[in-house]
């Protein structure tokens, strides 16, 4: 099929290969010194399986990856039940002129700064920020609320950031749905409200799994969103990690956790992977 | 019934809209504070904590650093993803389908996790925590978003425009530069564009392998310490608005070539 035969095997390798060698160097190896670390003590570094022992025996360990699935979970959950809607007014109930506009209205904060989005949450939550201000300026609560370092606060600024991603993905895929489904929905007598259950959701829900999938990997492996909102309170998994680095320089642990991390993961992805036909473009 | 929906809608979609905009509007609003705290009352509007930030160097050479680990970074990001796409798109390759796996294994895992395994392997072969590190790291994130972006476009329509250079006595290198890097610019823009993005606002990465000359979001990072203060008000103001020209600008240009 392709007519570079005369070319010879040099060139395709020549071209494949940096990106290659970038990738088994830079990501496959890290990969591999983590997995090798994850395996050795914290004093003397000789062989020992202690570090993933203690995940299993520390409590505080334990519970950070229990939080973190809890509130992944919520974060989702929240998120798609939020963005479906959303994503439904505005490419069904928006005219068509003023959709991209509104649409790009819609995930404009999506741009700013990740530091800077949980921070500006942070204005807004604090014991002495607006909410509170408002809530206690207008007589309905004497006591300023405890906003910030909660777990509210933690899922607020992630379902904020996952509102809009999911809201772009439902979008397009209510855009991508052909008009003649909804047509021969109604030519058989079907009103608004069964089209939409018995059409238009079934149709969307492949692509929703995609979204919340994404939501899911995106969700437990952040670091910023839960301390600056969250404190120390309650800790999640990536603060746990981070802790064992910044205080201690504990690398083997942390290599252990983030590989505890990654293989819950990996099997959310392999139980949730019937659902995620992810077609090619 | 219709008229209930539309207004329901409405409704909805206004209280949407608000909670997706309330801490921008107060993030801007109270960068322009005349007092020390960011926190109603409003007692602005001032510019001093823009002037403030303006006269820090160390968020202004971070700004700097930012954008030279960005531009750097994602040129070298497209250079390597166009590459290999356009090898894995043209030739035939043995375990073709495992390569490109193997590209764009490093989407499905989280920055944090690349970050230490990085930390880790440059702790041991005793390479210093730089910029520099960091930018192999922002590579490592962006290649296979640039691979990805690029091969999805390479299409039989391109390959008759490169066989009839190649029929005309083209060299395979001319058929590179004059074809096939101009008739894939939009894809090639687009990798370039996101990976610029990304790792703008990359922190995780950065924070775990650069020391003194760090990033804006360490930068950003390190200010969040004095708690709330305006001056991370008008820095979070000012980069938000680089943003907005930067997506307007993109938008622009995606429009501008899509006659649709």
């Amino acid at each position: 099929m392709n007519s570079a035969a005369n070319s010879g095997r040099a060139l395709p390798w020549a071209l494949v290969t940096p990106a290659l060698g970038w990738t088994l160097l830079f990501f496959v190896l890290p990969f591999l010194a983590m997995g090798f670390s994850s395996l050795t003590a914290h004093e003397g570094g000789s062989f020992t399986l202690a570090n993933y022992s203690q995940f299993f025996a520390n409590p505080a360990y334990w519970h950070a990856m229990v939080n973190s699935l809890e509130v992944t979970a919520i974060v989702t959950l929240i998120s798609v039940l939020l963005a479906y809607p959303f994503a439904w007014i505005l490419a069904e109930q928006v005219p068509e002129r003023w959709q991209r506009l509104a649409l790009m209205l819609a995930v404009l904060p999506f741009w700013t700064s990740y530091v800077v989005r949980s921070y500006s949450w942070l204005l807004v939550l604090a014991q002495n920020g607006v909410i509170n201000r408002a809530l206690t300026g207008s007589g309905l609560f004497s006591e300023p609320l405890q906003l910030a370092n909660t777990r509210l606060a933690t899922v607020t600024g992630f379902v904020h950031f996952f509102v809009m991603l999911l809201t772009l993905t439902i979008f397009a895929n209510l855009k991508q749905l052909s008009p003649s489904y909804r047509k021969a929905a109604a030519d058989l007598g079907a009103g608004p409200v069964r089209t939409f259950l018995h059409v238009v959701l079934p149709l969307t829900l492949p692509g929703i799994m995609v979204g919340a999938f994404l939501t899911f990997v995106l969700c437990i492996g952040d670091y910023i969103t839960p301390q600056i909102l969250g404190g120390n309170n309650e800790l999640l998994m990536p603060q746990l990690v981070m802790m064992q680095i910044g205080r201690r320089g504990d690398f083997p642990l942390a290599s252990a956790l983030s590989i505890i991390l990654m293989a819950v993961v990996t099997s959310a992805y392999l139980a949730c992977a019937r659902w995620l036909k992810i077609e090619r473009a | 019934m219709r008229a209930l929906v539309r207004i329901a809608s409405w409704l909805y979609a206004l209280v949407v809209y608000g909670i997706i905009f309330l801490p921008v509007i107060v993030l801007v609003l109270f960068s322009l504070q005349a007092t020390s705290f960011p926190i109603p009352p409003f007692t602005g509007p001032s510019l001093r904590w823009y002037d403030a930030v303006l006269s820090d160097t160390r968020l202004t050479s971070a700004l700097v650093n930012s954008l030279l680990v960005a531009v750097l970074s994602s040129l070298a990001a497209v250079t390597l993803g166009f590459l290999s796409a356009w090898g894995f798109a043209r030739f035939t390759l043995p375990g073709s389908a495992l390569l490109r796996g193997l590209i764009t294994l490093p989407l499905t895992v989280s920055y944090l996790i690349i970050g230490m395994g990085l930390l880790v392997l440059f702790n041991w072969a005793g390479v210093p925590k730089s910029l520099l590190a960091a930018g192999i790291g922002h590579v490592v994130i962006n290649l296979p978003l640039c691979f990805a972006i690029i091969y999805s476009q390479m299409g039989d329509h391109q390959i008759n425009i490169e066989r009839a250079a190649r029929d005309l006595g083209a060299p395979e290198w001319k058929v590179l530069l004059l074809i096939t890097v101009p008739v894939m610019a939009p894809a090639i823009f687009a990798g370039f564009f996101l990976s610029m993005t990304f790792s703008w606002d990359e922190f995780v990465i950065s924070f775990l392998l650069t020391r003194f000359d760090t990033t804006l979001p360490v930068e950003i990072w390190n200010l969040l310490r004095s708690g709330l203060n305006p001056k991370t008000n008008a820095i979070g103001s000012l980069v938000f608005a680089v943003s907005i020209v930067l997506v307007v600008l993109f938008e622009l240009t995606l429009l501008r070539r899509k006659p649709a």
